[in-house]
């Protein structure tokens, strides 16, 4: 099914995508200078220990990749507390539920994710695109470079895509996602996860993370997942079982809500 | 403040699935305003091998140097029109290319004006976040850039893309992760 077809024709803003004949402000500079003179927007660093370092060595792939140098601070200007905005037509209902998309029904054990997508001052982020990957019930991704030794699901390809609501709500079908084995040390396996790519309404607003499962045992051994020194901050990468949107009969619920950097309020405060 | 941002994880090995719809090697689909520019260039570890599994992505201003952030223009891949906004994945040699337009200088939250720039995010397989950066154009402006200036000066030259000697419409930047010429790489 084509992704126009899903457009959704009463934003204004979708329809007036294909008109842009803006012609070059003759005082660019000017219009500028007056976003400049309201206070400086400043979005939030990150708390301590709530991130991750690029070189964590018990992730062993982290160790050629990771730069050595220190990172130099940057101030945020006008390419960094602004970022592209996404259309509706990039998803539909077939981005929404993982489950069907080949037809058939995946294999698997049916859940839908929900929750929601906030700043670190509780607003909500509306309309705001989240991009979602994982493996099939088996432990497999639907990828050349996956060779692991089990069934691919020709009904799952396990890719999706949903947009935040107004409520900076979300939600998708998806089946649970298995654990695999990986090469970074002896009988090392990850956790099930789903993958989660977020852009958010500006450059520095930009995340990637992985949702993981209640309960898992691998969590304790995977070094991803440990990889950030807050505790607190890593177990809320767990999503918890959603007794409320659990559809009788039909499919198990988790919850996931996603915090993204926050615009500070006032001026200075960084 | 009474929310913590939600902490990264790596892409992994097989983003391809969930990010390759908006992989796009044409930033400024024909017809954008300013000069047409393509950039390539290859990411490399801290072995000198080359990353076939990594992705960057652009976001950059108009030829104007205005940023494109409005609703009204939306990124749609059943519409071409430029956004600014390009992600591209390397292939096997780690290489990437993509064509845009030159943007314009735009300012800094003083007033001061940044010569022409992409913004650029790297993400990957062994990168448990992303690294920002910055790829500058060969302009005058160079000298008298803030950010610059504000780089080690033995180190400003990683962020500094270069004309292809045959071709003034090609430039050619590296992204390195470690060694003698590790790319600057920023916390914003």
């Amino acid at each position: 099914m084509s992704l126009g077809e899903h457009r959704d024709e009463g934003r204004d803003g979708v329809k007036q995508s294909q008109d842009r004949t803006e012609s070059p402000s003759p005082n660019l500079y000017a219009s500028v200078k007056n976003e400049l003179e309201r206070p400086p927007v400043i979005y939030r660093k990150y708390g301590p220990g709530t991130q991750p370092n690029h070189l964590h060595p018990q992730y062993a792939s982290s160790n050629s990749r990771a730069p050595r140098h220190p990172l130099i601070s940057l101030p945020q200007s006008l390419g960094e507390i602004t970022g592209p905005r996404f259309a509706l037509s990039l998803v539909s209902p077939s981005t929404a539920d993982l489950t069907g998309q080949q037809g058939g029904a995946a294999i698997g054990e049916r859940i839908f994710v929900s929750g929601r997508v906030l700043d670190e001052y509780e607003k909500p982020v509306p309309h705001t695109l989240l991009e979602i990957w994982q493996a099939n019930a088996c432990g497999r991704y639907n990828h050349e470079l996956d060779q692991h030794d089990a069934p691919l699901d020709p009904n799952f390809l396990g890719t999706g895509r949903v947009m935040t609501d107004e409520h900076g709500q979300y939600r998708f079908k998806t089946i649970k996602p298995g654990s695999y084995p990986w090469r970074n040390h002896y009988n090392a396996w990850r956790p099930a996860h789903i993958h989660f790519s977020l852009l958010g309404p500006a450059f520095v607003t930009r995340l990637v993370t992985q949702m993981y499962f209640p309960g898992d045992p691998l969590l304790p051994y995977d070094p991803i997942f440990n990889c950030t020194a807050d505790e607190k901050a890593r177990n809320r990468l767990i999503s918890s079982f959603d007794s409320d949107t659990v559809i009788p009969e039909y499919a198990l619920a988790f919850k996931f809500d996603i915090v993204l950097r926050g615009r500070n309020e006032t001026p200075f405060e960084v | 403040m009474s929310l913590q941002a939600t902490t990264w994880q790596t892409v992994g090995p097989f983003f391809r699935l969930g990010l390759s719809h908006l992989n796009g090697a044409e930033i400024a689909p024909s017809g954008t305003p300013g000069e047409v520019v393509t950039v390539e260039g290859r990411v490399l570890d801290g072995c000198g091998d080359p990353v076939s599994d990594a992705v960057v992505e652009i976001w950059q201003a108009d030829a104007n140097g205005r940023y494109n952030a409005s609703e009204e223009t939306a990124l749609d891949t059943t519409v071409s029109v430029f956004t600014g906004f390009g992600r591209v994945p390397t292939d096997e040699q780690g290489r990437f290319r993509f064509s845009t337009v030159r943007p314009g200088p735009v300012p800094t939250q003083d007033g001061d004006l940044q010569a022409p720039h992409l913004a650029v995010r790297v993400m990957m397989r062994g990168l448990l976040r992303d690294l920002v950066t910055r790829m500058y154009f060969p302009s005058e402006m160079l000298e008298s850039d803030p950010v610059l200036q504000s780089v080690p000066e033995d180190r400003r030259g990683t962020l500094t893309a270069a004309h292809l000697p045959a071709s003034e419409a090609t430039v050619v930047w590296n992204i390195e992760l470690q060694g003698e010429r590790e790319t600057v790489f920023f916390d914003c």
